[in-house]
């Protein structure tokens, strides 16, 4: 609880500066409402708000299995041979390096701008790829190496030495991966979203959109809160996964 | 009865690594039950020739001979454990991959850490465990297998003097205990260890590898109690000190 305490008091303390200041300066609302009105606009759009939230947090975890079966897969394939890991990992890299926005009209050409859902979820999974890829083949490698020449010793067989060693000491590396993972599967889905426009999805990013075009600030910022919120519940809940798993290992 | 060919043995190995002096050629004959304590300055290769005994490397040149088909056990200069498992799972490990069912490899693997004296810390983890603790979990490790061949590299170079001398004598105790007393190899830098706990010492050159002088240890195995004060145990530290003397590559510069 004590813990909790100090940021909640700074939250308090950042909101009450910020509405006197627009009550005093007398802000216009649709430049910057203060946080009673968007207080208001979360109650009243909190049906609306809540479903656009289950939208884009679906599209969000679709995205990230997606990506762990794709990444964990692939550094699966390519941790045993180290030609495999040469070739693909550049490859990794340039999917990596390339701003999400810049590849998702192509991505709605392919899925047809009807299946908006589905480029989001496509775009989403390839910016959640590179960390779950990356911690799968760092983490496999990751055993030490005298374990690796034992299990050599007493003849272990590929499964017996992926399962019995370079899994387990894989785990924490696949965690941290998918804690990054989850977080940009969040900002892709958001991203991918905007992009793929004019309510083909009802996801958050919609919603902003939305309430941006008609100047309902207030109901703008009201979205924020609401993805603010997915994103630091999932990080809470992948954070507990990963500390669960490291205590279980360690 | 029979002669007894060796346990182990290296015929003419030598082995090259790129940007290094080749190592070797190298004779070394290890007979059964016997123990020999390798020591060489850093970089003679003595690490290097143990891993060419447990087969986990193959020689440049010549032949490793290994006896009968038997098993080899090895212990690293750390204890080299699963983090992730208890002292018992570690330890039935060898047995596992060799696909000894589960229950009957725990049982052998209980037996084994109740004779390195940890038989109620079964369900510990490596970090619960000191370091003599964790050196012992390894030395159960190498020995669940039964082997014929037991390959030692500096195992207890890390820990302090009481607890390494305890395991030394522990070590001697577990060999003797055998019916069929496997063949030791044990690296290190330490003469009077070598002295101590092997039958003979071999030194390796620190420019070539090769075996420099090959001096047997007086005395029987296990030590009896207070050998330590023995004339002919200082006597056997100070040649074997001497012949690793000489076996520096460079003189006077130290």
């Amino acid at each position: 609880m004590t813990r909790l305490l100090p940021p909640l008091l700074l939250t308090l303390i950042l909101l009450a500066g910020w509405e006197i200041a627009c009550r005093v300066l007398q802000v216009p609302p649709y430049f910057l409402p203060p946080p009673s009105a968007v207080a208001r606009a979360l109650i009243d759009r909190a049906p609306i708000l809540a479903a656009s939230a289950a939208t884009t947090f679906g599209m969000a975890m679709q995205a990230l299995a997606l990506a762990a079966v794709l990444g964990g897969g692939l550094a699966l394939a390519v941790s045993l041979s180290r030609n495999a890991e040469r070739a693909v990992r550049p490859l990794a890299v340039a999917l990596q390096v390339t701003p999400v926005v810049a590849i998702a009209p192509l991505v709605l050409i392919w899925t047809g701008l009807d299946q908006a859902d589905r480029a989001v979820v496509i775009l989403a999974a390839a910016v959640a790829f590179f960390p779950l890829f990356s911690g799968v083949l760092t983490g496999l490698k990751s055993a030490d190496p005298d374990l690796e020449r034992l299990f050599d010793l007493y003849g272990a067989t590929p499964l017996q030495r992926l399962i019995r060693l370079r899994l387990p000491a894989a785990l924490p590396f696949i965690l941290e991966g998918l804690r990054v993972a989850a977080g940009l599967s969040v900002i892709g889905a958001v991203v991918a979203e905007f992009v793929s426009g004019s309510g083909a999805t009802q996801g958050l990013a919609w919603r902003l959109l939305e309430a941006g075009n008609r100047l309902r600030t207030a109901d703008m910022l009201a979205a924020l809160v609401w993805l603010m919120a997915m994103g630091l519940i999932l990080n809470a809940l992948v954070g507990a996964l990963e500390r669960r798993a490291r205590r279980a290992l360690a | 009865m029979a002669e007894a060919g060796p346990a182990a043995a290296l015929r003419g190995a030598t082995i090259d690594y790129p940007g290094r002096p080749p190592i070797g050629p190298v004779h070394l004959t290890v007979s059964p039950g016997e123990i020999v304590a390798l020591v060489g300055p850093s970089g003679a290769g003595k690490s290097t020739l143990l891993r060419l005994l447990a087969g986990l490397e193959a020689p440049s040149g010549g032949t490793v001979f290994r006896g009968v088909e038997g098993h080899t056990g090895f212990v690293f200069q750390s204890a080299t454990l699963m983090p992730w498992a208890d002292a018992l799972a570690n330890v039935a490990l060898p047995l596992e991959l060799s696909g000894i069912p589960r229950p009957d490899a725990r049982a052998r693997a209980a037996e084994a850490l109740q004779a390195v004296g940890l038989g109620d810390r079964l369900t510990a983890r490596p970090r619960q465990l000191s370091g003599g603790m964790a050196m012992r979990v390894a030395l159960a490790r190498a020995l669940v297998t039964r082997p014929d061949v037991l390959l030692l590299d500096e195992p207890f170079a890390a820990l302090d003097t009481v607890t390494r001398r305890r395991l030394i004598d522990d070590l001697h105790r577990l060999w003797a205990g055998r019916d069929a007393r496997p063949a030791v190899v044990f690296v290190t830098h330490d003469v009077e260890e070598a002295v101590y706990l092997a039958g003979r010492a071999v030194v390796l050159d620190g420019a070539t590898g090769r075996v420099a002088a090959d001096l047997p240890s007086p005395g029987v195995l296990p030590r009896p109690e207070g050998w330590r004060a023995d004339a002919g145990y200082r006597a056997a530290v100070e040649a074997l000190a001497g012949a690793l003397a000489s076996a520096m590559p460079s003189r006077g510069a130290t």
